[in-house]
């Protein structure tokens, strides 16, 4: 049984193995955007949204200022009958929360912070949870994340004309620049009100679909102030109030649910739904203690955005999409540099309580 | 009736992988390529795909774990064809040790995957809205070790799949040794000769070994 002897086409052979090997990798690095430097990555967004110095090791990369609450969500039940997530259904629910600012450096004075955030996971029974992060603008300043990339490199461009052709190309931006420009600073995030901005869709029992945007709204009356005399009651001024105030009672925030109407832009956060639109108060959230974040339940959270209970779903806003990509790469990302943010009792990165 | 009585040491091994491992084989094969793109894919995006691209490669890693186990206990009940005899030592050692590399690939990445999402203290959600328990506490230090081990094992698994794929297009179209069509998903003309040469070579080579 002598071995068969080795065919002419042996080296056609080889080329074919080698050729079909070379295509797989070629593939693969397509698919990994390794030949595509145009491609939108989580990277890129995270790049362009870091300090002039380079990122914060250990942090988030944006929102990276905040503190962590504990409370609870009491549901009215008057959603109930939108979506049949269980969350809606009337009972208390425990969340776990953050309030940040909108900045890539945990160390920024709070009056330098135009953008304030809202971090919230509330668990239900059935184990399933809704995390959502809002931020007090009324829209978003773009309307695509491409737009977004485009925005953080304007901003952090040494071309002084950038920002005037951002704005050229981008005509739903003023919108946004108007509120920042002459909106009063809320003298305490519990006299802030935060918006989901991104569309969603509930489901009802039946299968019934309706997009909606959310709102917590506060009970505190905002307190109003101008920009300078917001920056002279101190750089860490909102953490250092909103643990004194919640120590003397606790603070609430009213759900409200904004329902579309057929044609409202649910694609697009820079715009704003009509005034009229019918509105469901579906439950109310209770902030009950303060947590300082390096001990805090909500440091090691990932408000993702697409997070969401059986009820809830994404709508064709491409944003919730785009950020739960990018904040999983901050994670990860900050969790590996867990060494640069350690917790103050322990620091060994043990579980949470 | 006296086949299923002789001691299975003793029993010839079978030339061809069976009908259900050769299923088994070629479903994951689709599987596992597919997932090791979907993975490498929607990390590399913002796009509204990158949603639904993790929920299936969710859900595919599971169905992989599950089906790894079961290709498993199937090969230890029904074997596996001989390798050639005069296959040369250092390519038995390469086929034995890259086989192990991937069930160990193919059991263990679905597991850091799992435990990766957990100890970030993520909903294990996979398509159809089923949420899986979580298998680790949540805890940031140990997810950022299972996830850099996670992405760095892909990266080996792709490079053992190439290479395997390469090892068994080398059998099948240089050393027509009976490899290939061993595990061929069809048969063809060729293919129901090269098994029983493969087998009848196997013996006589197998007497050779052993004088």
């Amino acid at each position: 049984m002598a071995r068969q002897p080795v065919p002419r086409g042996a080296i056609g052979s080889l080329i074919l193995i080698a050729g079909i090997v070379a295509g797989s990798v070629a593939a693969f690095s397509y698919t990994g955007g390794f030949l595509s430097p145009g491609r939108l990555t989580p990277e890129k967004l995270l790049a362009g949204l870091a300090p002039s110095g380079g990122a914060i090791p250990g942090h988030r990369r944006n929102h990276a200022k905040g503190i962590c609450f504990t409370g609870t969500f009491r549901a009215s039940g008057a959603a109930a009958s939108l979506s049949q997530a269980r969350v809606f259904a009337a009972g208390d629910y425990p969340v776990i929360g953050r309030f940040n600012l909108g900045t890539p450096d945990p160390q920024a004075a709070d009056g330098t912070v135009r953008v304030r955030g809202l971090g919230l996971q509330i668990t239900t029974p059935d184990r399933r949870q809704w995390r959502s992060a809002m931020i007090d603008a009324p829209v978003f300043p773009v309307a695509t994340p491409q737009a977004f990339y485009g925005l953080l490199q304007a901003a952090g461009s040494k071309d002084p004309d950038a920002m005037k052709s951002f704005i050229a190309g981008h005509p739903e931006f003023p919108a946004f620049a108007g509120w920042a420009g002459s909106a009063p600073y809320p003298a305490s995030y519990a006299g802030t009100a935060f918006n989901s901005l991104n569309s969603f869709l509930l489901t009802d029992a039946a299968g019934r679909q309706q997009a909606v945007r959310w709102s917590f709204r506060p009970e505190a009356p905002p307190e109003p102030m101008s920009a300078a005399d917001f920056a002279g009651l101190g750089p860490n001024h909102l953490a250092e109030e909103i643990t004194k105030r919640v120590a003397q009672g606790p603070q609430r925030w009213t759900l409200v649910l904004t329902l579309a109407e057929p044609g409202d832009p649910t694609a697009d956060p820079s715009r704003p739904w009509p005034e009229d639109r019918r509105r469901v108060e579906a439950g109310t959230l209770t902030v009950e203690r303060i947590q300082p974040e390096p001990d805090g339940p909500c440091r090691d959270i990932n408000f993702d955005p697409t997070i969401l209970p059986a009820g809830i779903s994404l709508s064709d806003d491409p944003f919730p999409a785009a950020r739960s990509a990018a904040y999983a790469r901050s994670f990860n990302l900050r969790t590996s540099e867990w060494k640069d943010y350690p917790r103050e009792a322990g620091a060994t990165g043990a579980p949470r309580p | 009736m006296s086949d299923t009585l002789r001691d299975r040491s003793r029993a010839p091994r079978p030339a061809r992988f069976s009908r259900l491992q050769r299923s088994l084989h070629w479903l994951m094969a689709v599987a596992v390529i597919a997932m090791l793109f979907i993975g490498v894919g929607m990390v590399s995006t913002v796009s509204p795909a990158y949603v639904p691209l993790l929920t299936t490669h969710r859900t595919l890693g599971i169905a992989i774990l599950v089906l790894a186990v079961l290709r498993l206990a199937v090969r230890a009940a029904r074997g596996t064809p001989p390798l050639p005899v005069d296959l040369p030592r250092p390519m038995k050692i390469a086929a034995k040790l890259s086989h192990v590399a991937l069930y160990g690939l193919m059991i263990m990445m679905p597991l850091i995957g799992w435990a990766m999402v957990s100890s970030a203290g993520n909903p294990v959600l996979l398509l159809g809205g089923v949420q899986l328990p979580p298998i680790l506490p949540a805890n940031g230090a140990m997810h950022a070790a299972l996830w850099k081990a996670h992405a760095a094992l892909a990266f080996c698994f792709f490079a053992l799949i190439l290479l395997h794929l390469a090892a068994g297009l080398f059998h099948g179209l240089l050393r027509r040794d009976g490899v290939f069509e061993s595990m061929a998903p069809v048969s063809s003309e060729r293919r129901r000769e090269a098994p029983v040469m493969s087998e009848s070579a196997t013996r006589s080579r197998r007497s050779d070994d052993s004088a």
